[in-house]
């Protein structure tokens, strides 16, 4: 925000002198195309087999949908994000992990917690609790 | 179409003149006393033409070190409104005993408690901790400012606009009624239909936004603009931890923030979070709020860890003993910091799978703190020690902070936990951590900086009484709330039946005077300071012989902070120039590129105040303008392009001319 | 910086304390907002924590089976998967300085994120039509706030994108503004990845039960 005057007649120049925070990496046509392409089929499948009721049980079904979501969030970091291990010196993977570790702690933990709550406080069926007030 | 009072309605939301709180004695004279005072300081500034000088220099400034300047002086502001508070609280539990009611009535009385705990964690430990990182951390890393200059001076008026919400709630309507962390049901709509609950939540959601970006800030800062030759493993351990707890403040305010919106969803839109019925659970809310919770205590501790690790070896005269095993501490420190939430609610019901899991985890956690308490230990073994002030401080953590730290680990034992949840051993227990840590840090803080900041010492006559007035005091007033913890009395209860606790309840109350003192020698310690400021003039920028880059600049610092740019070849790199024989550069000086002040943050700060109250009040149209205008300001703001000047070489010239000039009469 | 260090390390040279030249910081802009990122991905985690636990809370109402429009859904997820691609279009036409193809493609994603959020607001307005508003269940409040959150985001990410337009066509492609696209690609392909997460757990996972 601060490190160089605005100039607006050498925006070239002032570009390749010293390239701020350009690290974080470009695409290119074609890397935009094959993340979109892959994307697109990522994101069909779930929806086709949820829609067509592919499989019988809905738990492979939930599994195969997660792992395909997590599949998809790579690739959209790869090719629209332009995530590598290089830019910022490191520092945004290193972000990023640490993000990552702490939604883990904060999804897996909350769902623990509160399923031992549930479990210790509210003997009930699943029946009962769908239909309680 | 429409009557009167739907007009009324419209404009004024819920405000009526029931509202203010005129029939209420303390808080008419609190009214009267707060207005003479404003009046007063009005005056004062107009008679003294300074009005000019505090907007373009102060309010509107963008420089790190008047930021951080403004962030401590909130605080201590603060500090007095929540002692305020603390010393209401001990006379009532001292006076109502066996049928006596005190004289606060239970209403009050829960506003009172409620409000000291949320005034003392967000307005006043928080912006204390932030400013001193603000002022400091720039100075310390070699470099010019922060990363955004302008986003900080933003981020201390949304933090300053929230303290200002919070306080409109005590002439204005009522405060929350519901304990610091405001647990549904008892602060949902059903329970809670008052004001009070929303001055809580708007107050801290408009503080949030300041503290997230100002972690974001600082974390930019020393990740990017380090001293060439600063690696990582060279950076100051204030440095370190200051970069620990801003990852924290990024990392646990969103939480914060996105908890407080479901509560406020509730509340105004009905929907069903946290209520008792179609399908809400109010554990969910404990259960997400301690997961900031937590972390947030050691976002106060940890740069208050650091302070002791400058001050040790400065007044020492050693190197830090263990530097490395002190930054893998702070390291693991925040990233354990992340599992224990949930030993806040133990006896929530988890059951013993989970909660043995939690008192674990929280066991292992003392682990790197008391590594870092050896670490202080050796650094002062065979060291030269001059007990000045800061080091008394020091000094008088390390002692509490063990007790402190030793009834901490009782409590993360469950079932030792289950006896004593919610009682006044915990009570005991986390003030003597907060303020045996990290207000003893903070004050360690001001008065080893303050020569840096302002350019003379603190008298250290009135440092040393307001010392043992604090720590007598402290011991006075939290010992007995063990003993009453253990025989079983609970937290915020305004009144009790059995006399005979009335005696450990009236040496808590003289504890509590004794520490009033300890704040007001701290305040006659500031004015006779600055009347005797010429013979405390520090000249040469180093008055404590410390050893990091701070020291190396004068006292105050330029603008600029450095006319060149250190290059740094060790931790303790101002200490390393001084004994290789560095010279310092008195000529050849370039003009240095610095940012521009701006108003934007003011504006902005003053207006998120107006759509806090119009939001508290359900005056609709008045929110739905402040917002409204936020954003075209916010807007406009990206629209100005000329954000920064060059100070001329020959304006550095004739300062650093004036500096050579001093710290040759010095010699 | 690490060459400078050293360079000043080495043995029988005298030590270097001051840096004669300007010294120029690497700008921390990406870095800044890549952090305000995650904070963001923090909020959501949140809400899609508190979906994971009240989700299943129907209170008697509806479920999502009940409710969700798969179809519409889907049409919704491809209306942002292309305007992701078009933001790509547009960053690449910045690279190569075509302030006009740059516009032309931040016009065609805005038009895409204004078609998202419309039809987001038709599911939201049919929802509440039949009864199934964010007050009825624990699972509907949670279910309105994690995607309303989502839309409100993408709503900030045109407004953005119109008035970056309106500075690109002012000032050019300058640094300042190159920078500002960075940070709004960012940000746009950052709610394209909650998206994901959105779409397979609320709603595919919401209508398996």
């Amino acid at each position: 925000m601060s490190t160089h005057a605005p100039t607006h007649e050498d925006a070239f120049e002032a570009h390749h002198g010293h390239s701020h925070g350009h690290e974080a990496g470009h695409g290119t046509f074609k890397s935009y195309v094959t993340g979109f392409v892959l994307s697109v089929i990522l994101t069909a499948i779930p929806f086709w087999l949820v829609m067509a009721e592919v499989i019988d049980s809905p738990v492979l079904t939930a599994v195969i949908i997660m792992a395909l979501g997590a599949i998809q969030i790579v690739v959209h970091m790869i090719f629209f994000l332009h995530m590598n291990t290089r830019s910022e010196g490191g520092w945004t993977m290193m972000a990023l992990i640490f993000t990552i570790v702490l939604v883990a702690i904060a999804l897996s933990g909350s769902l623990w917690v509160m399923h031992h709550l549930n479990a210790n406080m509210m003997p009930m069926s699943p029946e009962m609790m769908k239909n309680m007030p | 179409m429409f009557s009167d009072t739907d007009l009324l309605k419209f404009v004024f939301g819920r405000l009526t003149l029931e509202a203010i709180p005129y029939h209420e004695p303390i808080l008419v004279a609190t009214f009267v006393a707060v207005a003479v005072g404003g009046i007063g300081l009005v005056g004062l500034i107009t008679y003294y033409r300074f009005w000019g000088t505090l907007w373009r220099d102060w309010l509107t400034s963008v420089d790190h070190k008047k930021i951080g300047i403004m962030y401590v002086i909130l605080a201590l502001v603060m500090l007095l409104r929540g002692f305020a508070d603390a010393i209401m609280m001990r006379l009532q539990q001292a006076m109502a005993f066996g049928g006596s009611e005190g004289y606060l009535p239970p209403h009050h009385y829960d506003q009172v408690f409620t409000a000291h705990g949320v005034i003392m964690i967000f307005f006043m430990a928080m912006p204390f901790v932030t400013g001193l990182m603000n002022f400091v951390v720039p100075l310390q890393i070699g470099a010019r400012d922060v990363s955004f200059p302008f986003l900080n001076n933003f981020s201390f008026w949304m933090t300053t606009a929230g303290a200002i919400i919070i306080m409109l709630s005590l002439f204005v309507g009522e405060f929350a009624r519901t304990g610091w962390l405001a647990y549904p049901p008892l602060s949902g709509a059903d329970y809670s239909p008052g004001v009070g609950v929303d001055y809580y939540i708007w107050g801290l959601q408009v503080a949030g936004i300041g503290t997230t970006l100002s972690g974001i800030n600082l974390i930019a800062t020393i990740v990017k603009m380090r001293a060439p030759g600063m690696t990582m493993m060279k950076m100051p351990v204030f440095t370190w931890t200051s970069l620990c707890t801003n990852v924290l403040i990024v990392a646990t305010f969103p939480v914060l923030t996105a908890t407080l919106a479901l509560l406020t969803l509730d509340r105004y839109a009905g929907t069903n979070f946290f209520t008792n019925d179609l399908g809400g659970n109010p554990m969910m809310y404990v259960n997400l709020i301690w997961i900031w919770g937590h972390p947030e205590v050691y976002i106060l501790i940890l740069p208050a860890f650091g302070i002791f690790s400058e001050v040790v070896a400065t007044f020492c005269g050693k190197r830090l003993f263990g530097y490395a095993s002190m930054v893998y501490a702070t390291v693991v420190i925040t990233i354990l910091s992340y599992i224990v939430w949930l030993h806040h609610f133990f006896t929530m019901g988890s059951g013993a799978s989970v909660n043995a899991f939690f008192g674990i985890t929280t066991m292992i956690i003392s682990i790197p703190t008391g590594a870092k308490m050896f670490n202080w230990l050796f650094t002062m073994y065979r060291g030269r020690i001059r007990y000045e002030v800061p080091m008394l401080w020091t000094v008088g953590f390390m002692v509490t902070f063990v007790i402190g730290g030793m009834t901490g680990v009782l409590l993360a034992v469950p079932p030792a936990d289950f006896v004593l949840h919610n009682s006044l051993f915990l009570i005991a227990h986390f003030h003597n951590v907060i303020i045996g840590g990290v207000v003893f840090g903070l004050m360690a803080g001001v008065v080893y900086w303050f020569p840096k900041a302002f350019g003379f010492r603190l008298d250290p006559f009135w440092g040393k009484i307001s010392f043992w007035f604090w720590l007598t005091g402290f011991y006075f007033a939290f010992m007995p709330l063990y003993v009453l913890g253990l025989m079983g009395v609970t937290r915020r209860v305004s009144q009790f039946e059995d006399p005979s606790l009335q005696i450990w309840f009236v040496i808590a109350a003289f504890g509590a005077f004794l520490i009033a003192l300890g704040i007001l020698s701290m305040l006659i310690q500031l004015v006779v300071s600055f009347i005797k400021r010429e013979e405390l003039r520090d000249t040469t920028g180093d008055p404590w012989d410390a050893r990091t880059l701070e020291w190396s600049t004068s006292s105050p610092p330029p603008d600029y902070n450095f006319a060149f740019t250190p290059v740094v070849h060790d931790q303790d790199s101002w200490w390393d120039m001084k004994k290789r024989g560095h010279s310092r550069p008195v000529g050849g000086f370039k003009p240095i590129h610095m940012p521009r002040n701006t108003g934007t943050g003011v504006i902005l700060g003053a207006i998120s105040v107006v759509f806090a109250f119009g939001m508290v009040w359900y005056m609709w149209w008045l929110a739905g303008l402040a917002f409204l205008a936020m954003v075209v300001i916010a807007i406009g703001h990206t629209f100005n392009y000329d954000r920064d000047f060059y100070i001329p070489a020959n304006v550095i010239t004739q300062t650093e001319g004036k500096r050579t000039e001093l710290l040759a009469s010095e010699v | 910086m690490t060459e400078l260090h050293t360079d000043y390390m080495q043995e029988g040279k005298a030590p270097t304390f001051y840096l004669e030249e300007e010294h120029h910081p690497e700008g921390s802009t990406m870095l800044g907002f890549w952090l305000y990122l995650m904070s963001d991905c923090l909020i959501f985690a949140v809400l899609f924590a508190t979906h994971a636990v009240l989700g299943r809370n129907y209170a008697a109402g509806p479920s999502p089976a009940d409710l969700f429009d798969l179809p519409l859904v889907a049409v919704n997820t491809s209306m942002l998967l292309f305007s992701s691609i078009t933001y790509g279009f547009a960053m690449l036409q910045v690279e190569r300085y075509e302030k006009k193809a740059t516009l032309f493609w931040m016009a065609v994603t805005a038009l895409f994120g204004i078609a998202f959020v419309s039809l987001e607001l038709y599911e939201f307005a049919h929802m509440i039509h039949e009864g199934a508003g964010p007050q009825r269940s624990a699972f509907l409040s949670s279910f309105f706030t994690l995607v309303g959150t989502h839309g409100l985001h993408v709503t900030s990410g045109i407004i953005w994108m119109f008035v970056l337009m309106a500075q690109v066509a002012k000032h050019g492609l300058i640094p300042e503004n190159k920078r500002r696209l960075m940070c709004l690609s960012m940000f746009w392909h950052f709610l394209d990845v909650v998206w994901i997460g959105v779409f397979s757990f609320v709603y595919l996972m919401g209508v398996l039960g």
